[in-house]
């Protein structure tokens, strides 16, 4: 199978961002790391892949002057990337994205694309069913089991109560929640083949992708502020606060 | 302005809240409403759409396949016809999955995770929060209507209007080829113990603070006492802890309770975002430096593993 994963670089959640007042963009500092949800993604690509001699393809939008998310995702193990950035990309919405994306996948080719469910920093959740969407094929959402049987591929589909189980054949799109597989950590031997992997870039003219953003963030401006209570040291004698609130909440 | 739908699916309890939620909350944005329903015939759920403010209800009737794709090629087909401005969805799984596709299938971007919407003249105004819900940020579409909103759970409260019998429009799911041919071969459902999560009164969380696996028997103790609700942090939903129908927070359940006790909790932006609304916060973390403190009514720092065999039994002790 030929699987096309989607996978995100992000400002590293560790080191703090935030949006510029001007124009509203995010101001990323500029390491870039994998999203950490998309490791999941490129796990399952990884395991599918060698259970059916197929291949794995990352696709990425976003600005590619630092490729070192790309970079991990490949030393796990993938074998190539697609990368799309483009100056007009900037500040584009989820629509956008998932038009560039499936452009991209498209001109690869594949038999099965993996997105997260949501992305770290973005988490508008609904890229992976806009894909489905313009590639024209099934979306087998929330995955939290994911196996391929010949064509078939099945899935358990995280639901409000329990799972159900849902399948279709390929050319289909799965999307994985966190947690639907153990990522793998990349080798030593990973690190060093995959610096020498190839990484295409490729711009909205390659594609033949035109967007035009729909949305514009006219403000940002704090919450109202939730005034903290007391925090108090467990002296033994805590349960008792904890007894007080409640009566007084009229709970107990 | 004003033609607002909502998108209602049906759940083992009848129209999903949300939607019911979303439904008051576009009756307060004035104009035309409608539902669009997708979910089995029923008199008594079109009944509560109506008295939630539809009147009039567009009925799509799910086969064995997964219907998101055929759904959302219908909505697309009644927008042509309708020219609604606005489409309304909740976050829920199907919810995401119809609006998704109908965005890309119409060429309309979407604006997810709102908290709040509003309307002025011909503007219509999306805002969602950020960092954990310190920070607010309004959007505004700058296309042609019709524009499509998911927004989260809780976010508006559901209010019966007394309104009528709600106007059926039978719309048949049209058959959209491989995209619509993912099938549902069996559904299964976690018995659930205690009142509901997202209605419990009182909800008692667990983080990683729990230590093992165990360690949530102490919560159930106590939720049990208090005629409570469980519910838990992601990292002890991937550890395999507790089911993930539990998890409270940006991918899990939003709720409301008027007090939630976080046991173990660091209080991540993610988990906020799910219990911030809540009226009380008791937290118990061994860290006094623990994020979950900023917002907690009251902050207890110590073992939980002392504190709350100490609780339950004083509470026992009543
Ligand atoms: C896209 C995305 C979506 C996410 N969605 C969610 C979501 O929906 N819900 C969610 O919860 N998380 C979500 N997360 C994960 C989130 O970022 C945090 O990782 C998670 O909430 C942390 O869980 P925790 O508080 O249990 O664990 P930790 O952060 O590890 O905290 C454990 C806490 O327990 C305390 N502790 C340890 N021992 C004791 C003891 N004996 N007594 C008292 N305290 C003790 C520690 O001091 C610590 O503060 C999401 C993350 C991403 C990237
Ligand atoms: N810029 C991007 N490049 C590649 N994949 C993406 C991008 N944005 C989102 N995705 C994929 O879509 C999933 C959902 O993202 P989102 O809709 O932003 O929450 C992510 O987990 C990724 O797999």
């Amino acid at each position: 199978m030929r699987v096309a994963v989607c996978v995100k670089q992000i400002p590293d959640p560790a080191s703090p961002y935030d949006l510029d007042p001007e124009t509203h963009f995010v101001v990323r500092p500029t390491d870039q790391v994998l999203d950490d949800t998309d490791r999941y993604g490129v796990e399952m690509g990884l395991q599918l892949a060698e259970q059916t001699e197929g291949t794995v393809t990352l696709v990425s939008m976003g600005p590619s002057g630092n490729l070192q998310g790309i970079r991990q995702a490949l030393a796990m193990g993938a074998d190539k990337a697609v990368v799309v950035d483009d100056p007009a990309l900037r500040g584009s919405d989820a629509l956008a994205t998932a038009r560039v994306l499936a452009a991209a996948i498209a001109r690869e080719g594949f038999d099965l694309v993996i997105a997260g469910t949501e992305s770290t920093d973005g988490y508008a959740g609904i890229l992976p069913q806009q894909l489905a969407e313009l590639l024209d094929v099934p979306a087998l959402t929330f995955a939290k089991k994911v196996s391929v049987d010949g064509e078939m591929v099945r899935i358990e589909r995280q639901t409000q109560t329990g799972y159900d189980e849902v399948e279709a054949s390929a050319p289909a799109l799965v999307s994985v929640t966190a947690g639907a597989v153990e990522p793998r950590y990349p080798t030593f031997k990973g690190i060093m083949q995959a610096k020498s992997k190839p990484v295409d870039s490729l711009t909205m003219a390659d594609l033949g992708v035109e967007t035009a953003a729909q949305q514009r963030i006219m403000s940002i401006r704090p919450a109202p502020e939730r005034p903290s209570g007391e925090v108090i040291e467990d002296d033994g004698e805590a349960h008792l606060k904890i007894v007080a609130l409640l009566e007084q909440a009229k709970v107990i | 302005m004003t033609r607002i739908w909502v998108f209602v699916e049906e759940t083992d309890e009848g129209p999903a809240t949300v939607g019911l939620e979303l439904l008051t909350k576009a009756r307060s944005l004035g104009g035309e409403l409608a539902a669009v329903y997708l979910g089995r015939d029923s008199d008594e759920n079109f009944a509560a759409l109506g008295d939630h403010g539809a009147a009039k209800v567009f009925h799509l009737t799910p086969g064995d396949a997964l219907p998101t794709a055929a759904a959302a090629a219908a909505v697309a087909v009644l927008a042509g016809q309708h020219s609604p401005d606005l489409i309304l969805f909740g976050l829920t799984y199907t919810g995401r999955d119809v609006a998704g596709r109908l965005s890309a299938r119409m060429g309309k971007t979407v604006l997810s995770n709102a908290t709040d919407i509003s309307i002025e003249g011909d503007t219509v105004t999306v805002t969602n929060e950020i960092f954990g819900g310190t920070t607010l940020v309004d959007t505004v579409f700058e296309d042609d209507a019709p524009y499509l909103v998911i927004a989260r759970p809780k976010s508006f409260p559901a209010e019966p209007s007394g309104g009528g019998t709600p106007e059926i429009e039978e719309v048949s799911l049209p058959d959209v080829g491989h995209a619509g041919s993912a099938m549902v071969t069996a559904s299964h459902t976690e018995v659930l113990e205690g009142p509901k999560l997202e209605e419990a009164a009182i909800v008692v969380a667990a983080g990683r603070g729990i230590g093992t696996e165990e360690g949530f028997k102490v919560i159930e103790e106590l939720a049990a006492q208090l005629g409570a609700a469980t519910g838990a942090t992601r990292a002890i939903v991937d550890a395999g802890w507790v089911p993930y129908s539990k998890q409270v927070g940006q991918t899990g359940k939003t709720v409301k309770p008027d007090v939630y006790i976080a046991a173990g909790v660091s209080g991540a932006m993610q988990h906020l975002v799910g219990m911030k609304d809540s009226k009380v916060i008791i937290a118990i973390n061994k860290d006094e430096e623990a994020p979950i403190f900023g917002i907690s009514d009251l902050g207890i720092v110590g073992d939980l593993h002392k504190v709350l065999p100490r609780l339950i039994e004083a509470l026992g002790n009543r």
